[in-house]
């Protein structure tokens, strides 16, 4: 089956090349950083996070979102997701990929990566994580993989394979569960420590995942003969547009509690994220352009996605997913993380901007991810291309 | 007894061992280590066997302006702390800060005496009694021994930094680049290398030690021994109600950093 990955249009083999040439770049900011150290980055003493973790955390979503499909195909016999539950299942093993590949490149000692299981700690949350990630890979290859090669083979998938496709359904909830809890127990960081963080990450989680899978689906249909049909598209939306806006409402409850309580320490982070934090004779506001901007593309978003299914365009339903997919990549792989660091313990400003190497290593992970994502949806597409001629 | 009711008896019974047996797990979960860390209680934590801790008189720091700093190069240079000579990359074990700095939202209101600001304030870790960095590293590479030191096993830690999110006080640092090397000038990062103390590699975090290796030989820690004769920095056994420091603790008004992050400091201080 894997072999069909292998030969391919023009325009395929172009877009991979092109992958791999950003791969190549970012390898050498790799190597770059390996031999200097981490301070080759843009993090800090006082912001010691940077793209890397935040990144790996927008991603978790974006592994997560997969459940949006998987959910009401297996558990609910939605038939209309019969085309797209397996893009579900490969783009999760895509983004974990680029997960595991950002926490790796964050790590000081990556050589040592390995003490985190020979030193096995179960009081650490990133403990956890490192099972829950790689648990989640572990069962979307093998649940989409059997799916998959069944099909191929023009069977039904065997029996054995139904309790890993359950199974997969609260774990994908649990990957998203366990990366908020990296940050929402930490005592100190006030902007982290909410009951709330988890049940946002996956609201934002079940709008991302799916817009970006609407996008690529939208491609496909355009660039290939795969369509992945009109009742799943609007589906979809309803998805996707209902989690947008439940994001918002958590949203808007952290400005709540912030603002009406009045207690400093839950209103800094905010200012310094949407109005620029005043400390004292500067203001500290490099990350507001964006923030705002992720508000308004977002309710924008929400808006335009209902649009686009009351006139049925598809040009509009990629714009509106695009406008989702930003504006939560804004939110969560940006201000989540770093907001997270101002101002610092001591109560003092350190504004973080990512160094050229850095930016380089995020696109190859990206890039290298994408690439996963290619040489995988490349297979199923010629496995449901064969079983439609 | 009729199948329904053993049934129930069954379920009741695995009911109630679950309940036992949960808060219990939780524990473990929670600690990495069971030592008696204030958990579910109100109030003070428990003394068990030895808590080394610090009282740091922050007057008498005032009334001699040149001592805390003497404590703080004193301390990096026997301990190899490096200096890369910016603040990205900084490095510091101890340090001096101003009063708002040390004790954020502490300073609510402007009529505190002006003098307040411009006390050198030592900040160094606290070695909590229950600290948030030994919950977070995923591999044990920081972690609390039984005299209450919150240590760092540099072979072990993997760089996640972790451990710098979740401390409250700023006390960690991280080798951003080799601290073994020289700057554009050819100056090593570590001025005169002290062969007793490791140098440690890039990629690792590190911090105050409360001076493990002294104590292990029966001495003192660096900072205190600089500040022996005034006795700014007094250092003992929080658990022997005879020692000095707990008789200080008695008689004197002492504050810790942020008390409401139930860290439960080893650090006082008299302001």
């Amino acid at each position: 089956m894997i072999e069909k990955a292998l030969k391919g249009s023009t325009g395929y083999g172009l877009w991979m090349l092109f992958l791999l040439s950003i791969m190549g770049v970012g390898g050498l900011c790799y190597v770059q950083q390996f031999n200097y150290g981490l301070g080759i980055t843009g993090m800090s003493r006082d912001v010691t996070w940077g793209v890397y973790i935040s990144q790996f955390t927008f991603l978790v979503g974006v592994a997560a979102g997969g459940l949006m499909l998987v959910l009401p195909y297996y558990i609910h016999n939605y038939k209309a997701f019969g085309r797209i539950v397996i893009l579900g299942e490969f783009m999760a093993i895509a983004a974990i990929a680029m997960c595991l590949m950002f926490i790796i490149a964050d790590l000081g000692q990556p050589m040592r990566a390995m003490n985190v299981l020979l030193h096995p700690t179960p009081h650490s949350m990133l403990f956890w994580d490192m099972i829950v990630l790689n648990g989640y890979l572990i069962l979307n290859i093998l649940c989409g993989w059997v799916v998959l090669q069944s099909e191929y083979k023009g069977i039904k998938y065997p029996k054995w394979i139904k309790p890993f496709i359950y199974l997969s359904i609260p774990w994908a909830i649990s990957i998203h569960t366990v990366t908020a809890f990296l940050y929402c127990g930490l005592p100190g960081r006030h902007f982290w420590l909410t009951a709330i963080l988890a049940p946002r990450f996956l609201a934002s989680a079940f709008a991302a995942g799916p817009a970006l899978l609407m996008v690529i689906a939208m491609i496909l249909k355009k660039t290939t003969k795969f369509d992945v049909g009109r009742e799943a598209q609007d589906k979809l939306v309803t998805i996707i547009g209902y989690a947008a806006m439940l994001n918002f409402f958590f949203l808007g409850c952290e400005f709540f509690v912030a603002y009406y309580s009045q207690i400093p320490g839950h209103m800094h982070t905010l200012d310094y994220l949407f109005w620029g934090l005043g400390h004292g004779d500067q203001v500290y506001n490099n990350l507001v352009p964006f923030m705002r901007a992720s508000v308004v593309m977002g309710l924008a978003g929400i808006a335009l996605i209902f649009v686009s299914r009351a006139r049925q365009s598809d040009n509009l339903l990629v714009v509106s997913c695009l406008l989702i997919f930003f504006a939560f990549w804004i939110d969560k792989g940006l201000g989540l993380v770093l907001g997270g660091f101002v101002p610092n313990m001591m109560d003092q400003v350190t504004e973080y901007y990512p160094s050229a190497q850095e930016l380089g290593i995020t696109a190859a992970i990206w890039a290298t991810g994408f690439f996963i994502l290619s040489i995988l949806y490349k297979v199923a597409i010629s496995v449901k291309l064969e079983k439609d001629a | 007894m009729n199948s329904k009711r053993r049934d129930f008896l069954k379920i009741a019974g695995l009911t109630a061992i679950a309940g036992i047996a949960a808060p219990s797990a939780f524990n473990t979960l929670l600690k990495g280590e069971a030592i008696a860390s204030a958990g579910g209680q109100h109030g003070a934590a428990v003394p068990t066997g030895k808590r080394w801790g610090m009282v740091i008189d922050v007057k008498k720091f005032s009334e001699n302006p040149d001592l805390a700093e003497k404590c703080v190069s004193t301390c990096h240079t026997i301990h190899n702390v490096p200096d890369f000579g910016n603040k990205k990359d900084e490095i510091k074990w101890i340090w001096v800060d101003s009063f708002q700095h040390v004790f954020p939202g502490d300073s609510s209101h402007y009529k505190q005496p002006e003098a307040l600001n411009s006390m050198p304030i030592l900040a160094l870790c606290n070695h909590c009694d229950n600290p948030p960095c030994v919950r977070a590293c995923p591999t044990q590479a920081t972690f609390k021994s039984k005299d209450g030191i919150v240590g760092m096993d540099y072979h072990r830690c993997i760089g996640c930094r972790f451990c710098m999110a979740a401390c409250p006080y700023g006390a960690r640092s991280f080798n951003w680049r080799d601290p073994r090397g020289k700057d554009a000038n050819g100056q090593p990062f570590i001025k005169a290398e002290n062969p007793k103390y490791p140098t440690r590699m890039r990629g690792v975090v590190e911090k105050c030690n409360f001076c493990t290796e002294r104590l292990a030989i029966g001495q003192i820690p660096a900072c205190v021994e600089v500040a022996a004769q005034s006795k700014a920095l007094v250092f003992g056994d929080l658990n022997d109600p005879n020692s000095e420091i707990s008789q200080i603790l008695k008689t004197t008004f002492t504050i810790q950093r942020k008390p409401s992050a139930g860290t439960h400091p080893s650090l006082f201080y008299i302001i």
